[in-house]
């Protein structure tokens, strides 16, 4: 692995301005995101993990601070559409098939017709949905939508994936399936995801590094380098090592909230 | 469908018993004042045969109005100045064309408010205030300017079925270019869209809904304005002319035929855009 900074974040600060004063929504944060990574964000509601993620995606501004996406600033490389990005919901477009949809952001960026046919058989098969690209959304279970929304993010090379809880409406047995195929897509396209989640399992299983934080303001209280190896079947969930890890998040959890849990 | 059939064919009944009630009450003092001048006695029936049968009666029975429609209709040439169906081509070319106006219109309307800031912020209580204003007031003036600019005939009437369709498009159209959500909007912004490629791909597809229920209340108020169109006018054709000379020489059979034509006419229309609204919105994914 080379250590190439993808994203690095120097004393960030966003404060919001509301009726009700203002909100600090990220202070003080400083972090280095390597190509190739795979890091976690995790916290409670508040504390800034998702703020993070749409300053990555220039989606929001920073008050104060430095932040550059690689290399440039995040409106530059959102310009030069370096990320994907997937939300919460899968936000298909119910008048497109799934194939139709996957073709969305290529046909805004202007590809050529045979290129994103191909591209578009391509990510399908990546993300094991071959076979539905004349589906439409509302003939796919939920699991199926947001891998399709996953696809879609993958269909332009862009390096770095950001995903903000992109499972967390899903229930348990689907996560599972998708946090496996997800680590193997990561393996296979060697991509730098920046992941949001509330859950300590799937930061742990997923993450090389994990970035605990806590709420007012939003800050990061815990940077945690994950000792698991890169090949990761499900079982490892029940390895020591794990366990191990898993607590530490916790513990970081905890001490960031305070007495207000 | 099929549950409504009965419940429907009920109320058309039970209007129908209504409307030959209310013709008999209405009709009969006129029977009675006939019956007094000729010195005769009149039956209970002589006097429900009377008031179903008058030629200029207060109300017309429901048989009289057929009649007149079917003998204005099917026996009487379209080309004929006595045709029903000629005059509602009259009326129906005008609603036509007013409803594209007014489509057209609200449509660049709602584009222009909700992509530019001044417009947001100007435009919305003049078209509100537009409507506040009768259409009986504004109509002669508008047919009365363009007369003096040379322009007549089918445009004006045109124009006063825009001034009432552009309307419900505006409002609908506005609502629905603003439907798609925050996360469809960040999507596209994370794509780096353009403003042109967000409104083909998101904006508009999304607002579809909107449009064609706005669609549906237009038409409706298309129909009014072009009637409306033709009764300052002394237009001598149209539902509107037929309405307005019914209504000097006080034929109510015509009248009250000229009126279930409109009703009939406006009925089909939306009922037009009603299908087109479930074939386009199921195609897209949308219906329901």
């Amino acid at each position: 692995m080379s250590s190439e900074t993808i994203i690095s974040a120097r004393d960030l600060s966003l404060t919001f301005q509301t009726n009700d004063g203002p909100v600090h929504a990220l202070k003080d944060v400083s972090l280095d995101i390597e190509k190739g990574d795979f890091v976690s964000f995790i916290g409670p509601s508040g504390c800034g993990k998702t703020t993070f993620l749409r300053v990555m995606a220039d989606l929001e501004q920073p008050t104060a601070g430095a932040i550059t996406v690689n290399g440039v600033s995040p409106e530059e490389a959102r310009r030069a559409r370096a990320y994907g990005y997937v939300f919460q919901a899968a936000g298909l477009y119910p008048w497109r098939t799934i194939g139709g949809n996957i073709r969305l952001p290529l046909e805004i960026m202007g590809y050529s017709k045979p290129e994103m046919a191909e591209r578009v058989s391509r990510v399908l098969e990546l993300v094991e949905l071959a076979g539905f690209e004349n589906k439409f959304p509302w003939q796919l279970s939920g699991g199926m939508q947001q891998r399709a929304s996953i696809a879609r993010a993958l269909a332009f090379d862009a390096d770095i994936l950001l995903m903000d809880e992109p499972f967390g409406a899903l229930d348990e047995i689907v996560r599972d399936h998708l946090n496996e195929q997800l680590l193997h897509l990561w393996k296979r396209t060697n991509k730098t995801i920046a992941f949001v989640t509330h859950s300590i399992p799937e930061a742990v299983y997923l993450s090389t590094k994990i970035v605990v934080m806590s709420p007012r303001p939003g800050r990061i209280t815990d940077v945690i380098e994950s000792t698991l190896p890169r090949e990761r079947p499900l079982e490892i969930r029940d390895s020591p090592e794990f366990i191990e890890i898993a607590h530490r998040v916790r513990e970081g959890l905890r001490a960031g909230h305070g007495d207000d849990v | 469908m099929r549950q409504s059939v009965i419940p429907v064919l009920t109320v058309l009944a039970a209007i129908i018993a209504l409307w030959y009630g209310a013709a008999v009450w209405l009709n009969a003092p006129w029977a009675y004042d006939k019956a007094q001048r000729a010195g005769v006695e009149l039956s209970l029936g002589d006097v429900v045969a009377d008031t179903w049968s008058q030629d200029k009666p207060k109300l017309p029975a429901p048989h009289q109005i057929t009649r007149e429609i079917w003998k204005t209709t099917v026996e009487k040439k379209v080309t004929s100045k006595r045709s029903l169906i000629y005059h509602s081509w009259i009326t129906l070319s005008a609603t036509l064309l007013g409803f594209a106006l007014g489509t057209v219109l609200g449509i660049s309307l709602a584009v222009g408010i909700v992509y530019n800031r001044t417009m947001d912020m100007s435009v919305m209580p003049w078209v509100i205030t537009s409507q506040t204003i009768p259409i009986l007031a504004i109509a002669p003036m508008i047919i009365v300017v363009l007369n003096a600019v040379g322009i007549s005939g089918l445009l004006p009437k045109a124009i006063i079925s825009m001034y009432l369709s552009f309307f419900p498009v505006v409002v609908g159209m506005v609502k629905g270019l603003r439907s798609p959500d925050h996360m469809q909007l960040d999507q596209m912004r994370t794509w780096h869209a353009s403003s042109a490629q967000t409104f083909w791909r998101l904006r508009l597809p999304s607002s579809m809904p909107y449009l064609f229920t706005s669609l549906k209340i237009a038409m409706a108020a298309a129909i009014v304005g072009a009637i409306v169109g033709e009764l300052p006018t002394g237009a001598v054709a149209g539902l509107g002319a037929r309405l307005l000379a019914g209504s000097y020489y006080g034929q109510t059979i015509q009248i009250w035929s000229a009126l279930l034509m409109a009703a009939a006419l406006a009925a089909t229309l939306v009922a037009i855009i009603g299908v087109m609204q479930r074939i386009v919105l199921k195609r897209m994914g949308m219906a329901g």
